[in-house]
């Protein structure tokens, strides 16, 4: 390869619960107005601006058939190369990472976009992923599918209640550093604990809130992202994993994929010892205690350790390795979004534009994505200055 | 750097209206099956399945994750990409990209459409803006293209709307794939139901049940893998903004404007072709319809409108032809949307080969393109070759 990708601008939009006033594409167009002005890149196929664009978007989400068709004029897609991934904008951001790389495309446009508040039910969406043969008459969707991976992955390591509502707090916490976070409060363990039940043993406080919102990122080659922004972040590891589907094919407490998805991001990125090396984490939790799950797939802490990792205040701003920053998605980013979101995150705390959440001296982050039922899915982004 | 990619594995499943027999996930199979023999691989060497269809005709969110049952994504890398019509195109982009990045040695690119779990024109419809063209949406049978053809050729548009759909099937009788297998001749054509004025039944394409998959691979692997690779020279994307078809073809200058003829100089400008029907050997074109083939052709070859009529009036696109045209029997006898696309790109490989059984064309096939329609006017193209890049 000996080609590198650089990450020259980001944006994105505070989320919130609702956004009524914006259409689809006007909510699209805010972060990617912005990028196009801080780079001052056109829609060009000259070589002299963005020659791909990439958008993450869901039929289901904006229940729309090729909802990539709606935001096509503002992502320039007229007479120019456009594609859509529809999955969660981590993936996004992966996939322009190796459309760089392939030497087919110098400069990448991504946007995610996403309007949770629009159906009337998130969990009616989230069931029709299930196998409509087996397992989606049983009314399982990904909140209910959740409860039982918590439930699970609680038994199997003694994983406690309160551990995973400490994650709630800390990301309520950090979201109150962060403009663009949905909510933002001061908790207590016994707030997250008493607040009503979801579906058990995850509570309202425990899981994301319906969340609008968009952001955007331009890629390129390395010789272009150098003459475009004096502060490149690059893109030194990326890798993917599928998990199998049925929940009762794999052991919902372990999560194989993550740990073969970051095996794959850290060989490319040469990291031997991530939570030595790794400065910074944004990671995708939709759920409390997916934070401690996925911080044990990284390789953050041992296996069964997540309780012990946020006991140990290591995760919180000012430890050796802060989670989420940003408060993470906790607070409130929609799904489609949200791996983009961690992307963005990062990229800032890179350049130190990370404002009252800034990490002091961060110089290498990981961003991590997930889409399906439990983390079927998990991509990781190793990001360096 | 950019690595070379070849195509090193074709499977597809035998199309058809039903297929009760197997779900989903069993259908997939049943192709990514046939491409691992037809590459003599192992689910194990595959790095990465990128997988494809369109959402909102079955009814399955995200139905990657489902299918990871069937496409052997468990434990892989992997990607769900989706541009509709195009979207057999888009992964084979995507999966061409993916090798030549060096991050992938073995990528297999899954499109597939099980089209008798939903409704095609209902999908289809919920293409439009809720708020302005939903309403105005006619979903895939729309008659102006052969409102157009008929206004400017008269009687003889009908003619060869008959001879296209003619040839098609009688490639299609060859080919075992194919969904509609029975020749058709002029008259059963000229009386065949009307669906929405000028166009008939046996104009249009079916809907149909299936998948397709490709294999493709590094140079250094397509050596050890197959004596046949063909090698992917190039591929083109070109989106159009989204307005309704109606507004896009009342425009006078639609033939330089529209993406098909903006995607084939871009093709034919980066490759050195100036003549396409002397330089490319075969073309496998995503045509919904006889009548879209009819008018896109033009675009696609830089001919003058109507120079395509000739060419298939003279025989030229048949299978013994000096240019063939969709010798699978096209899109008009085969359609699982999501994986159409990509048989396109299939069928052109497999004719490189020499591997397309009773419907091979009678010519050397060095150099083959395949295209792909979707969403608003949006194409892709694909040029293949016999002869490394």
């Amino acid at each position: 390869m000996g080609q590198r990708v650089g990450i020259v601008a980001v944006a994105q939009t505070k989320y919130e619960g609702s956004k009524p006033a914006l259409r689809l594409a006007e909510l699209a167009h805010q972060p990617v107005r912005e990028v196009l002005e801080q780079t001052g890149l056109k829609y060009t196929e000259d070589g002299t601006g963005i020659d791909f664009s990439i958008c993450a978007t869901d039929d289901f989400w904006d229940a729309m058939t090729l909802s990539d068709t709606p935001i096509g004029d503002v992502v320039g897609a007229h007479h120019r190369p456009a594609e859509k991934v529809s999955q969660d904008g981590a993936q996004a951001a992966l996939y322009a990472t190796i459309a760089i790389l392939s030497g087919h495309y110098d400069v990448a446009l991504v946007v995610a976009h996403c309007k949770e508040s629009q159906p009337a039910s998130r969990n009616l969406i989230t069931s029709c992923a299930f196998c409509p043969v087996c397992t989606r008459i049983l009314g399982v969707d990904y909140l209910s599918a959740a409860a039982l991976q918590a439930k699970r992955y609680m038994y199997k390591y003694g994983i406690t209640r309160e551990q995973c509502a400490k994650v709630s707090v800390k990301s309520y916490k950090n979201a109150k550093n962060n403009p663009y976070a949905q909510n933002a409060m001061a908790l207590t363990v016994g707030d997250v604990l008493s607040s009503r039940m979801l579906a058990y043993p995850i509570s309202t406080l425990d899981a994301y809130p319906v969340s609008d919102g968009a952001c955007a990122m331009i890629l390129a080659t390395e010789e272009k992202a150098k003459r475009l922004t004096d502060k490149p972040v690059w893109v030194n590891g990326v890798g993917n994993c599928y998990d199998c589907h049925h929940l009762g094919d794999r052991d919902l407490a372990d999560s194989d994929a993550l740990e073969m998805a970051a095996k794959r991001a850290y060989k490319m990125a040469g990291i031997k010892n991530p939570r030595r090396e790794i400065d910074v984490a944004e990671i995708s939790g939709q759920y409390s205690y997916q934070e401690l799950m996925w911080s044990e797939g990284l390789g953050f802490c041992g296996k069964g350790e997540g309780g012990k990792l946020i006991d140990s205040r290591a995760t919180e701003m000012g430890g050796k390795l802060p989670i989420n920053p940003s408060g993470g998605v906790l607070p409130g980013n929609p799904m489609i979004v949200a791996g983009l979101t961690r992307v963005v995150e990062c990229v800032l705390q890179l350049k130190g534009e990370a404002g009252a959440r800034q990490v002091a001296k961060a110089k290498t982050a990981l961003a991590h994505g997930t889409s399906g039922p439990c983390g079927q899915l998990h991509s990781v982004l190793i990001l360096g200055i | 750097m950019a690595r070379r990619v070849a195509i090193v594995g074709i499977g597809q499943t035998h199309h058809q209206a039903h297929r009760e027999d197997v779900n989903q996930v069993e259908m997939v199979n049943e192709a990514v099956t046939a491409a691992l023999e037809d590459a003599q691989l192992r689910i194990k060497d595959i790095d990465c399945v990128l997988h494809g269809n369109m959402e909102l005709f079955e009814g399955v969110h995200q139905p990657d994750m489902w299918h990871v049952d069937g496409d052997g994504a468990y434990l892989k890398s992997g990607m769900r990409l989706t541009t509709g019509g195009t979207t057999g195109g888009t992964i084979a982009c995507a999966a061409y990209n993916h090798v030549a990045s060096g991050l992938f040695d073995t990528v297999m690119a899954v499109g597939w459409e099980k089209q008798e779990e939903g409704h095609t024109t209902t999908g289809i419809a919920a293409m439009a803006d809720p708020l302005w063209d939903r309403r105005l949406q006619t979903g895939a049978i729309s008659g102006m293209t052969a409102a157009t053809m008929i206004r400017d050729f008269g009687e003889r548009a009908g003619e060869v709307a008959a001879m296209v759909r003619i040839r098609d099937g009688e490639n299609a009788s060859r080919n075992p794939y194919a969904h509609l297998r029975n020749k058709v001749t002029r008259e059963e054509v000229m009386n065949s139901y009307m669906l929405v004025h000028p166009i008939r039944l046996l104009h249009m394409c079916p809907q149909s049940n299936g998948a397709c998959v490709l294999i493709v691979a590094s140079e250094e692997k397509a050596g050890r893998i197959t004596e046949k690779p063909v090698w992917v020279k190039d591929h083109v994307t070109t989106h159009m903004e989204a307005m309704l078809n109606e507004t896009i073809l009342m425009r006078d200058d639609l033939a330089e404007w529209a993406s098909m003829r903006v995607c084939a100089r871009k093709l034919y400008k980066r490759n050195g072709i100036t003549n396409p029907v002397n330089e490319i050997d075969l073309f496998e074109m995503y045509d919904p319809m006889v009548w879209m083939e009819m008018e896109w052709a033009d675009w696609f070859l830089l001919l003058e409108r109507g120079g395509y009529l000739k060419l298939v009036e003279d025989g030229v696109t048949d299978r013994n032809g000096s240019f063939p045209v969709n010798p699978s029997g096209g899109v008009v006898t085969t359609n699982p949307i999501g994986a159409t696309a990509l048989i396109r790109v299939a069928e052109a490989a497999l004719q490189i080969r020499g591997d397309a059984g009773e419907h091979q064309v009678d010519k050397e096939v060095k150099t083959a393109m395949a295209s792909a329609f979707g969403g608003t006017f949006w194409t892709i193209l694909h040029l293949l070759s016999k002869e490394r890049p």
